[in-house]
């Protein structure tokens, strides 16, 4: 089976490729890449792009899947679908399951789950048995399995000594540590403490519980040399102490998710729960600090955090209602939206946001766009103007504080594993 | 004349006007308490739900009084007692109780934001009485009532809130209410018990007591929840009382005019000595008898609103 991608713009800051071509894919493997004239290849599906962009597969290094455990509320399958849907062709899930992925069993009961799927998944493994805080899991058992990072994500690394351990362990794989930076002794709030949580009488969550926890972390990386890397980063003076750490030198990566980079607190004065995540929205001055650390590469890539609820959960008080968004389907119109036509990134800085830098961070290859590779693509328009409809998401569940937002940008069609999405529908080729 | 909103869900963004014409229809219903028979028909044929999510006696009671007053036919539901500790949602539980036609609901709840959710599941009117730390607009409107009963007037009036103000429902309406009525507010309490950035709100913050008596005209003292806080925001509740109480010494020696008022129920020897809360500068059981006349008039002018 052949595709022709006609008159594309093939764009991968990876290899310093820009340019304008056709690209002919063969049995999920390109071909031919350069002026192919239409005919040339007469069994070919012809795919005609002027003006869109193709880039290596965009990559959420931060999604929950939900299975098992949850197959209610997502799957392996729908999750997929919606990454496809959103314009990825790789995911990694969060081991925040039921059973948590702690042993290699549920490795494999995910990777049998997507192996046909279009969509890579790969495992986060968790650093504790049962993200309890109290064992470290058995990370290189996890790793031979296919983990390709460690996160008790949801929880904190419960202790200091544990998460040192796991920096220690973990450099014998060469995978990351993802924490999410939050201290569990100032946890439990529904919203960001600033001056709108004091007007709402809601329970607060500071910044400084977030900042705490990235310092120890950077202190722990430096101090052992392991991988630590801070899961949706969404504090000023977090982001400060990260800059602060690569500018020493410290083995630190960092992501965000867009509603970090889109909203702020003062949306909370709807009391919707859609707008209760964890870590909660901040204030505008927040947003800024993050906008600038992704122009800068304090910030290295964009991650959803993901996380389908069912509607019976969220229609709840305010107080009560779980936190987390579903973001796969609306991430790349959000950053399109917010930070490419915005002028605040590049398209190339998008492309390392979005598929590149998540990639590395996880020790995961980098697609690339040439003859001989296996094709692992995403078609952009960048112009594209749509109304997000959360009724028309692939993902099983509802849960975005985005429905009904006008957005600029969305993905065409995505390319992997011998397979294409394209037109709402998955295709062999 | 009629209230601009359908609802009343807090004190923030109500204007003067409406304030003024609750607090001005709850002196008619004041003169009713003291008449033989304290009934009027006003409410007959409407259909009241109480739903309180969270424990309350007073708030409860009085607006059960101010209902049956009113003539108005109520029910209640309770948390503990009902479907809830079923596992029953919030939302199916308001919508199976609205079934048996109900117009107005009374509701407490201890999350904040509650009220105005009731507004997008239910076509009843929506009563506030307390949600979370939020608000508690009620109480904040007789607090008003009594304070202007007393002194005449709350524009110009210096009006401090006293105690732990973060886990207050009561501060924010009051802050919202006497702040559009032209008083100016302050807070006084233990640092730890001030909200983040309470400035913004136009409010001035005192760690001083003694400074805080001196300074005002009236101090609304707010009750000291013993078992939460001794040890987590204050170390003790004898620490407390020695340098947050008020004592009859205090008011003496700073100002001798100052105004005494608290939302009850009170801690007797923390936030107030018995001297004081028994003593000629307060006006607390004023304040639980306005609270009736201020929730029916509320009851009332929500009741009959004209259709739009």
């Amino acid at each position: 089976m052949q595709v022709l991608l006609k008159g594309v713009r093939v764009l991968n800051p990876d290899q310093n490729l820009d340019r304008e071509s056709d690209i002919l894919i063969e049995d999920g493997i390109i071909k031919e890449i350069g002026s192919i004239e239409t005919g040339k290849y007469q069994s070919a599906k012809v795919l005609e792009l002027a003006g869109k962009i193709c880039v290596p597969g965009l990559y959420d290094m931060h999604v929950h899947l939900r299975e098992p455990g949850r197959e209610d509320e997502e799957t392996v399958i729908t999750g997929s679908n919606s990454a496809a849907a959103g314009g990825f062709t790789g995911v990694a899930c969060m081991p925040n399951t039921n059973p948590t992925i702690d042993t290699a069993e549920v490795v494999r009961f995910i990777a049998e789950k997507s192996k046909n799927h279009l969509v890579e998944v790969n495992p986060i493994g968790a650093v504790t048995n049962g993200r309890k805080g109290e064992s470290l899991a058995p990370m290189l058992e996890l790793a031979d399995a296919g983990v390709v990072g460690f996160s008790d994500d949801g929880d904190v690394v419960k202790t200091s000594s544990l998460l040192r351990s796991a920096l220690e362990y973990s450099k014998m794989i060469g995978a990351p540590i993802i924490e999410h930076c939050e201290d569990a002794s100032m946890a439990g709030g529904a919203m960001n403490e600033s001056k709108v949580s004091t007007q709402l009488g809601l329970p607060s969550i500071p910044t400084v519980a977030e900042d705490i926890i990235v310092m120890r972390g950077i202190l722990l990386a430096e101090y052992t040399g392991g991988k630590f890397h801070v899961a949706h980063v969404s504090s000023k003076r977090s982001v400060e102490l990260i800059r602060e750490a690569k500018q020493r030198s410290v083995n630190v990566t960092a992501e965000v998710t867009p509603h970090h980079f889109t909203l702020s607190d003062e949306n909370i004065k709807s009391f919707d729960t859609n707008f209760k995540m964890n870590p909660p929205l901040r204030e505008q001055k927040d947003v800024d600090a993050i906008v600038e650390a992704l122009q800068d590469g304090t910030i290295d890539c964009i991650a959803s955090d993901h996380a389908p609820h069912s509607i019976e959960e969220k229609e709840m008080e305010f107080i009560y209602a779980p936190n987390g968004i579903i973001g796969l389907e609306t991430q790349l119109g959000l950053a399109l939206t917010e930070l490419y036509h915005e002028d605040k990134l590049t398209l190339e800085q998008i492309v390392e946001k979005l598929s590149i830098n998540p990639r590395k961070i996880l020790g995961l290859p980098v697609p690339q766009i040439s003859e001989g590779e296996k094709a692992n693509l995403t078609i952009i328009d960048t112009e594209l103007e749509w109304e997000v409809d959360v009724d028309k998401f692939k993902s099983k569940s509802k849960n975005s504080p985005f429905n009904k937002r006008k957005l600029k940008g969305a993905s065409v069609a995505v390319i992997n594993k011998s397979q294409i999405f394209y037109n709402d529908e998955f295709m062999s080729i | 004349m009629a209230l601009s909103s359908n609802h009343l869900l807090g004190l923030q963004g109500v204007s003067k006007e409406d304030i003024q014409l609750i607090l001005d229809t709850a002196t008619t219903f004041r003169e009713v308490l003291e008449r033989p028979i304290k009934k009027v028909p006003t409410l007959q044929g409407k259909t009241i739900l109480n739903l309180f999510y969270e424990n309350s006696t007073r708030t409860r009671l009085s607006f059960e009084l101010a209902e049956k007053r009113l003539s108005a036919d109520t029910i209640n539901f309770s948390k503990a007692g009902s479907s809830a500790a079923k596992g029953e949602s919030f939302k199916d539980t308001v919508r199976n109780i609205e079934s048996m036609k109900v117009d107005m609901i009374v509701v407490r709840h201890e999350s904040a934001g509650v009220p105005k959710y009731l507004t997008q599941i239910s076509n009843a009117s929506i009563i506030n009485a307390g949600d979370g730390r939020h608000e508690h607009p009620t109480q904040a409107l007789l607090d008003m009532y009594s304070i202007r009963e007393r002194l005449g007037q709350i524009e110009g009036l210096k009006i401090c809130i006293v105690g732990d103000i973060s886990h207050s429902r009561v501060a924010l309406s009051n802050i919202y209410g006497l702040q559009a009525m032209g008083a100016s507010i302050s807070v006084c309490g233990p640092s730890t018990m001030i909200p983040w950035e309470i400035e913004t709100l136009g409010v001035k913050v005192y760690n001083n007591i003694d400074k805080a008596i001196a300074d005002h005209d009236v101090l609304n003292v707010l009750r000291i929840q013993l078992e939460r806080d001794a040890g987590v925001l204050i170390p003790s509740v004898r620490e407390y009382h020695n340098y947050f109480g008020i004592t009859a010494e205090r008011i003496n020696k700073n100002n001798p005019n100052v105004l005494i008022m608290h939302p009850g129920p009170i801690n007797r020897g923390v936030e107030l000595s018995s001297e004081v809360a028994d003593g000629p500068f307060q006006i607390i059981l004023n304040q639980v008898t306005n609270g009736v006349a201020v929730r029916m008039a509320v009851l009332y002018l929500l009741g009959t609103k004209p259709e739009e």
